[in-house]
């Protein structure tokens, strides 16, 4: 088995192929470290689904680094992986082996996600030094130890940004807001008021910004209102001072490196298609964590993952039986998309299939419905749903019957009387 | 013999090299920290075949002359070129009669190759073109060519042989005596020469002015969109739309290096340093572009940017001795077909410079040890594009710091860097080792590599990580140590608390 990137995912991938019997596994990391972006996530706040207790991102990491440490899987650092294809043969570079390259019978792809840049996004004007994405300035700071900047004005509300902002504040940076196109926060809910409401740094929803000026370094950018259709409205424009522009817009899975395996990619996610065991359209090649698709909290990368390492294993152990129907899981109301798009796999000893969905708007009482043509399989009542947070439920195999073949999701507003929960 | 070349831009560098096959001392000087850092990093890297312009006029001789020399040019200086083909679009049957008129026009200038294609032809050579196209004159020897690279390797080229190049030097004036241009003043102190060659572009009118020659360069900016290599075969020839009088119109074109390019607009500007993007211009841009090819991509922009031509009213290049005072050459409005143009114009230079000294009885003598081609230095992606990545090993094991991937998406290794760091122009600061490297030129644009390249830059030159730039002074990335501004915040705090 050969796990590509030692991330969060990539590494709970390997350990629970491990676990289910595995015992020839690789791990390719381009880093100098393992752990993924984690160990530049000093703030806490991770670890409270998956261990019960907060944790901050290199602790997180490190619980399972110390349980990889215990095992035989092998760990190639400072390698970089620059070409998969489909017979599952990774070509890889470092300074001692220089090219190398190895065939695995089954491939999880954990290479996680990017950051979308100014140019994605395609703000106008200078293109001068001090703009940077949110996690590139957190490197800076956190690992690198120095400060990108005095003056910030950050644009995106991603948990990143919001984190960035607290952390260039503490660092004696006047951050002057973050702005938000959208209407609503595209963060956690307590990013927002632990690192912003808490210390006073304004967020603007509905606005962005039309202009980027100095020659240099950044001088000043223009920052406008936009209406419900992202138009800026005329007038609004004002200058705001700043050295620097923190982006934190929005991560794209990074599934480059698999072009010439020909993987489906899910025009929503920007991640492959993937079944329940996170396995793609190859056979034995699996995808977990941010290069899937971006979550929210680790603890469901690390979950995914394992979803993923095990039936690598199962895969090699040849433990696995096809279903005699796909059942294809399709997004309906409100719902933009969901993790797995399909089940295709004998249920086996599962009670159920944990079902990952993004809703498109904030919305507060709502039913998760799992429908099979017009009829209600089961339904989940939430509080709360909002797009920053991933939305997640437990459809239960009993209730799934053989000759099923399409499962719509949607979530909807609780109408009258509910009988909640079911 | 002393000789000054003020600007470092393709046809001063161009020039440069020429002249370096020479026994004469010669200065390079540029205004900016790195070579091909004005109108020479920013075009659509395009050598035009030549059925433009008449052969009667410079732009239309030069750029005629030039268009064979490139395939050996290239392979001596080490940089990417492709003879890619271009196509000039009609979409009208009047267009027919424009296109043959072009034909006409190029075959004088002797082209070959020149064919008109109908609807069916143009498709299957073009299957992504807008179906509504007629028919296209087909031009089999127009190119694309890296022109920032083009420079960097004449420049080096022209280091390698002898020349000193001069960076973060700006010229404040001319030293004249009587008559005569007797060298440059500048921020660096005064040098001498016995000739003076300004190819200033954007500022060529401003050194010319200097010896009381009047000329006016407006810039004109072009905007273009940069998208990531995935959209890089959506076109396989440069694409022109049929000309307007102001300019060639908005091209879809590949890259040499394999990305999609689609730009530019045209529009007068005021500022000869403003290359800033537009919003109307990025909108235009995708417009124009969506004519010829329906299909360009919304997304998987990698990046934007503005370039500035030094249009000269006259609409031809001039080329020629100041009308004022002697041992200086003005060259001016040195805009498209600029690029193209290059070599032949620096053998024109050359001429008359070897002119300008015999009629002064000294001959120029030619050095027997010049050095025509340029050191290969190994690129990653190179070998990757010839499927040649097995014979990477040997580069690993002679040193492993080609072994050490910096840039993810452009597979760019630590030991190119390196090289980049140390070559004749030295690359000093982030953006000249992206145009040496294609380090951070890729679809994370820095993200990820942005520290890493900003660490080797400090080891390497022996700075301050704080003392790295993205293009020169003024453009630092950081800021302070961590801790430095809160401390420096808490004591100022303190400082208030101990005054009340």
């Amino acid at each position: 088995m050969i796990v590509i990137g030692a991330g969060p995912a990539g590494i709970a991938a390997a350990i629970e192929a491990n676990k289910n019997g595995l015992k020839d596994i690789l791990i390719v990391e381009r880093d100098e470290y393992i752990g993924g972006i984690l160990p530049q996530c000093i703030h806490n706040g991770f670890g409270l689904e998956y261990f019960g207790q907060e944790l901050t991102g290199p602790e997180y990491a490190y619980e399972f680094i110390k349980e990889l440490k215990e095992t035989n899987i092998e760990v190639l650092t400072e390698t970089m992986v620059l070409d998969v294809d489909k017979n599952k043969v990774i070509t890889a570079l470092n300074k001692k082996d220089g090219v190398i390259r190895v065939k695995g019978k089954t491939i999880v792809l954990a290479m996680g996600c990017r950051e979308r840049t100014r140019e994605n996004i395609q703000i106008p004007g200078d293109r001068p030094s001090g703009i940077l994405s949110a996690g590139t300035a957190q490197r800076y700071t956190n690992i690198e130890g120095y400060m990108p900047g005095e003056k910030v004005v950050i644009l995106g509300s991603g948990d990143i940004g919001l984190i960035m902002a607290r952390r260039m504040r503490l660092e004696g940076a006047d951050v002057k807001a973050v702005l938000e196109i959208m209407p609503f926060s595209s963060g956690l809910v307590r990013n927002k008021v632990q690192c912003l409401d808490d210390f006073d740094i304004p967020l603007k929803l509905q606005h962005t910004i039309t202009r980027i000026e100095g020659k240099e370094r950044l001088k000043r950018v223009q920052v406008a209102q936009v209406d419900k259709d992202f138009n800026v409205i005329k007038g609004s424009e004002e200058w705001v001072e700043c050295d620097t522009l923190l982006l934190s817009v929005g991560l794209i899975p990074e599934n480059e490196l698999t072009k010439a395996m020909d993987l489906d990619l899910h025009p929503v996610t920007g991640g492959t298609f993937v079944n329940e065991n996170r396995e793609t359209n190859i056979e034995g090649v699996y995808a977990a964590g941010n290069v899937l698709h971006v979550h929210d909290l680790v603890d469901w990368v690390s979950e995914e993952a394992e979803i993923a390492g095990k039936a690598a294993a199962d895969y090699i152990n040849d433990k696995l039986t096809k279903r005699n129907t796909t059942i294809k899981i399709t997004p309906d109301k409100n719902v933009t998309y969901s993790v797995p798009q399909k089940i295709e796999y004998a249920f086996g000893d599962k009670n159920f299939i944990k079902i990952f969905m993004r809703v498109t708007k904030p919305m507060e009482d709502v039913k998760v419905n799992f429908n099979y043509k017009d009829k209600n399989i089961v339904s989940f009542s939430k509080k709360i749903v909002m797009p920053g947070e991933m939305v997640t439920a437990n459809l239960p195999t009993a209730l799934i019957e053989d000759h099923m073949d399409e499962i719509k999701v949607s979530i909807v507003k609780k109408v009258g009387e509910s009988n909640g929960k079911k | 013999m002393q000789i000054i070349i003020i600007g470092a831009g393709v046809i001063g560098s161009a020039i440069a090299r020429e002249l370096s096959r020479y026994k004469i001392d010669i200065k390079l000087i540029e205004k900016e920290p790195d070579v091909a850092d004005g109108t020479s990093k920013a075009n659509s890297g395009i050598i035009h075949a030549g059925y433009n312009a008449d052969a009667n006029t410079l732009k239309g001789s030069m750029n005629v002359k030039s268009n064979p020399i490139y395939d050996q040019l290239c392979e001596d200086l080490k940089v990417p070129f492709k003879r890619n083909g271009s196509l000039v679009v009609g979409f009208k049957d009047e267009d027919l009669k424009k296109l043959k008129a072009k034909k006409a026009n190029g075959e004088k200038n002797g082209i070959k190759g020149l064919e008109i294609l109908n609807r069916e032809e143009l498709l299957s050579k073009e299957p992504n073109i807008n179906k509504n196209a007629k028919y296209a004159l087909y031009a089999p020897s127009a190119g694309i060519i890296s022109p920032y690279e083009l420079t960097i390797g004449y420049a080096d080229n022209a280091v390698r042989n002898g020349v000193e190049v001069l960076l973060n030097t700006k010229v404040k004036d001319l030293i004249i005596e009587g008559e005569k241009v007797k060298g440059v003043v500048t921020n660096r102190g005064k040098f001498k020469a016995d000739l003076v060659i300004n190819s200033a572009g954007l500022y060529s009118d401003k050194i010319a002015k200097m010896a009381g020659d009047n000329f006016e360069i407006t810039p004109r900016k072009g905007e273009y969109h940069l998208f990531d290599k995935v959209h890089g075969d959506l076109v396989s020839n440069t694409l022109f739309p049929m000309p307007t009088e102001k300019s060639k119109g908005i091209l879809v074109l590949p890259t040499v290096h394999g990305n999609l390019l689609i730009g530019p607009n045209a529009n007068t500007i005021d500022e000869k340093d403003d290359f800033s993007t537009t919003s109307d211009g990025m909108e235009e841009v995708f417009k124009g572009a969506k004519k010829l090819v329906p299909d360009v991509p919304q997304n998987g922009i990698i990046t934007s940017f503005s370039g500035l031509r030094a249009s000269l009213s006259s609409n031809d290049f001039h080329i020629d001795f100041s009308d004022n005072k002697k041992a200086l050459i003005n060259l001016v409005g040195i805009q498209s077909p600029g690029l193209s143009s290059a070599p032949a114009i620096a053998d024109k230079v050359t001429e008359m410079v070897n002119h300008y000294f015999k009629v002064n009885n000294k001959k120029l003598k030619i050095k027997d040890n010049f050095i025509e081609t340029n050191p290969s230095y190994p690129h990653y992606h190179r070998y990757e594009e010839e499927n040649e990545v097995e014979k990477w090993q040997q580069i690993v094991e002679k040193n492993e710091d080609y072994g050490e991937v910096i840039c993810r998406c452009e597979h760019v290794s630590k030991g190119e860097i390196i090289d980049a760091i140390h070559r004749p122009i030295p690359a000093k600061t982030v953006d000249a080792i992206k145009r040496r490297t294609r380090a951070s030129s890729g679809r994370c644009q820095a993200g990820f590599c942005g520290p890493r390249i900003l660490n080797i830059l400090s080891n390497q030159l022996d700075i301050d990580p704080l003392e790295v730039t993205k293009k020169g002074k003024g453009s630092k990335i950081l800021k302070a140590r961590s801790k430095e501004i809160i401390l420096k915040d808490i004591k100022e705090e303190n400082n208030v608390g101990d005054s009340k």
